[in-house]
């Protein structure tokens, strides 16, 4: 080999037909250059959630262990009264944030779009809730709801003695508390999601409805927001995702109080993995926690893959 | 081109000062937390109890912002949250620039040098955007543990850097995939490797995507709570934790003027990124999801 390689030298330039190593390392290059990010997701994301599916099938309690009780942590979750709470709540508050978000992220970008001095001004106060930590978020909110110093306090200050807010206090409306700093943090968001959709719609189909006669809410209506379907498409995948991941906010606003009335399976999941030593349950609900993700992300995938196709 | 018709009725006039107090509106419904926070942060406790909401500050001080930085409790402790703001930039900053260097090359390896397999390969990868963290929470403590890394702030960096790969990588992806594939063919004939292609082609139009995403990737992980609650030690938790503890902390007089001071130190360097870049922050949020 040492003879071939300084025949290769006095020759002065390798043969064409066999690549030197040098040139095989280039050719390889970009693989080992992505190897390493491949092999940290397979395993700290793949690997894991097998990892965390494989806790949920054993009675792991304050440490990890590996005996095995097929789905009983699922039947336990599924008998587990604090997790349904927890669950309605995500159904309830993801719904109403969504959908408020929506609304209020539409209307406000539609508004906008309507030649605003000071649009610029307008949209960067719309947001700025966005750039701030949910923990900071919850801390402001859980300052304004305070019942005896906050809004209410405020408010009966004006004169209106009988006025109540006291959703911070009442198991019965905490969880509303939740979809308001929410919205207050990701509806300018929305907002600008819309605008970015409203300025890529042509001029021409706007002017022509107009010389039809038609009003311009109607033309909203029944010309503009069916073009920004794909953007009502994401910004729900958006927030969707938001609401199953939320946790920051719940601890800092809430702490999932009163009792457990305004958990969420973010919450239970860390309570009960990290506090209360049920580590098995803990990550029975994990895996549920992917699977809504997954019941939301995949439909998605599917039809941005069929719309690249046909498109 | 004006040519959108417009009748200045006396109606339509109505309808414009409607439209603008609508936005003001909207407008106030953002800043009043913001407001009220900073106004809080500089009122004595008595003026709180006796004033409202709203009520401008009679006495401003900004003890409680001092208190807040060097001698609020946090739990146990009482020495403020200071000391977490600079261990939440000890975190931040190598984790964003490890994040970001990885990503470029990962977007630029799978763009420009595209091989069998390197469009799966990002997919997969791109998995790691989606996934509800708690999936991994409790297998990365474990591995944390074995890594001796359990606790610490280099812990917290692995942590950060693994899972804002994902981002970093789609985002140079996207800008990448933008890139003429004949210039990097030329380069490549001429003989340029791997590397110099990258630093002298690709890196010197990347100013824009650089921005964005330490900008994303900063926002990201100075506003995380949950790995930073999850696997930070006493002395080495992120801001965000030690402003939950501050807040959370009952002992003897609740301060509030202090609570929502710690709360705009630790919103500060975000909201600073923010005024002084949004455009790129934007850009940062809807990447992906408006192209699709």
């Amino acid at each position: 080999m040492p003879l071939s390689l300084s025949t290769s030298r006095e020759v002065g330039r390798p043969a064409a037909a066999r690549p030197t190593p040098a040139a095989r390392l280039q050719a390889w290059l970009p693989r080992l250059v992505l190897a390493p990010s491949a092999a940290v997701s397979l395993c700290f994301v793949y690997g894991f959630m097998l990892w965390t599916f494989v806790l949920s099938l054993t009675n792991s309690r304050m440490l990890p262990s590996y005996d095995f009780v097929g789905f009983a942590q699922y039947a336990r979750l599924m008998a587990n009264d604090r997790w349904w709470v927890a669950s309605t709540n995500l159904v309830l508050f993801g719904g109403l944030f969504i959908a408020i978000c929506l609304v209020l992220g539409a209307l406000l970008a539609i508004l906008l779009d309507q030649r605003i001095r000071q649009e610029g001004a307008l949209r960067t106060l719309y947001l700025y809730p966005m750039a701030l930590s949910f923990i900071v978020t919850g801390v402001a909110w859980k300052w304004l709801l305070n019942p005896s110093l906050g809004l209410e306090a405020m408010v009966r200050g004006w004169g209106f003695e009988g006025f109540r807010f006291d959703w911070l206090v009442n198991p019965d409306m905490a969880v509303y508390t939740l979809v308001i700093a929410a919205v207050w943090q990701a509806s300018g968001f929305v907002m600008a999601l819309f605008l970015a959709g409203l300025r890529g719609i042509d001029d021409s189909i706007i002017k022509a409805a107009q010389l039809d006669g038609a009003s311009l809410p109607r033309i909203y209506w029944r010309v503009v927001l069916p073009c920004l379907r794909p953007v009502v498409f994401s910004a729900v995948m958006i927030l969707a995702h938001i609401a199953i991941k939320s946790f920051d906010l719940v601890v800092a606003l809430t702490g999932g109080g009163p009792g457990y009335a305004s958990d969420l399976p973010a919450t239970f999941m860390y309570a009960h993995a990290f506090n209360r030593a049920q580590i098995g349950l803990g990550s029975a609900s994990a895996m549920l926690m992917l699977g809504g993700v997954l019941a939301i992300l995949v439909p998605y995938l599917y039809s941005e893959l069929r719309s690249r196709k046909h498109g | 081109m004006a040519n959108v018709i417009r009748r200045q009725t006396p109606l339509a006039r109505l309808g414009r000062m409607a439209l603008y107090a609508t936005l003001i509106l909207a407008a106030l419904f953002y800043l009043l937390p913001l407001v009220v926070m900073l106004l809080t942060s500089i009122k004595p406790l008595e003026e709180i109890r006796a004033g409202s909401l709203l009520a401008l500050p009679l006495a401003p001080t900004l003890e409680p912002w001092a208190k807040a930085w060097g001698e609020a409790c946090t739990g146990m402790r009482c020495e403020g949250i200071g000391g977490y703001f600079w261990n939440s930039f000890a975190i931040v900053i190598p984790a964003v620039l490890i994040s970001t260097l990885i990503g470029a090359l990962n977007g630029y390896a799978l763009t420009q040098w595209r091989f069998k397999g390197s469009e799966l390969l990002f997919a997969l990868m791109l998995f790691g955007c989606f996934i509800p963290f708690q999936v991994v929470l409790l297998p990365m403590a474990q591995t944390l543990g074995w890594l001796g890394l359990a606790s610490s702030r280099a812990g917290l960096i692995l942590v950060h850097v693994v899972f804002g790969i994902a981002f970093t990588t789609l985002f140079f992806r996207n800008f990448y995939v933008a890139v003429p594939r004949e210039l990097v063919a030329a380069a490549k004939l001429d003989g340029a490797g791997f590397f110099r292609i990258f630093w002298r082609i690709l890196l010197p139009v990347s100013a824009p995507i650089l921005v964005v995403s330490v900008i994303w990737q900063f926002t990201q992980i100075w506003n995380d709570f949950l790995f930073g609650v999850a696997f930070s030690g006493h002395d080495t938790q992120p801001v965000t934790v030690a402003l939950n503890n501050l807040v959370n902390t009952s002992t003897g007089v609740k301060e509030y003027n202090v609570d929502m001071a710690a709360a705009m130190i630790a919103a500060l360097p975000t909201l600073v990124v923010y005024v002084l870049a949004g455009k790129y922050f934007v850009r940062g949020l809807t990447a992906g999801s408006v192209k699709g």
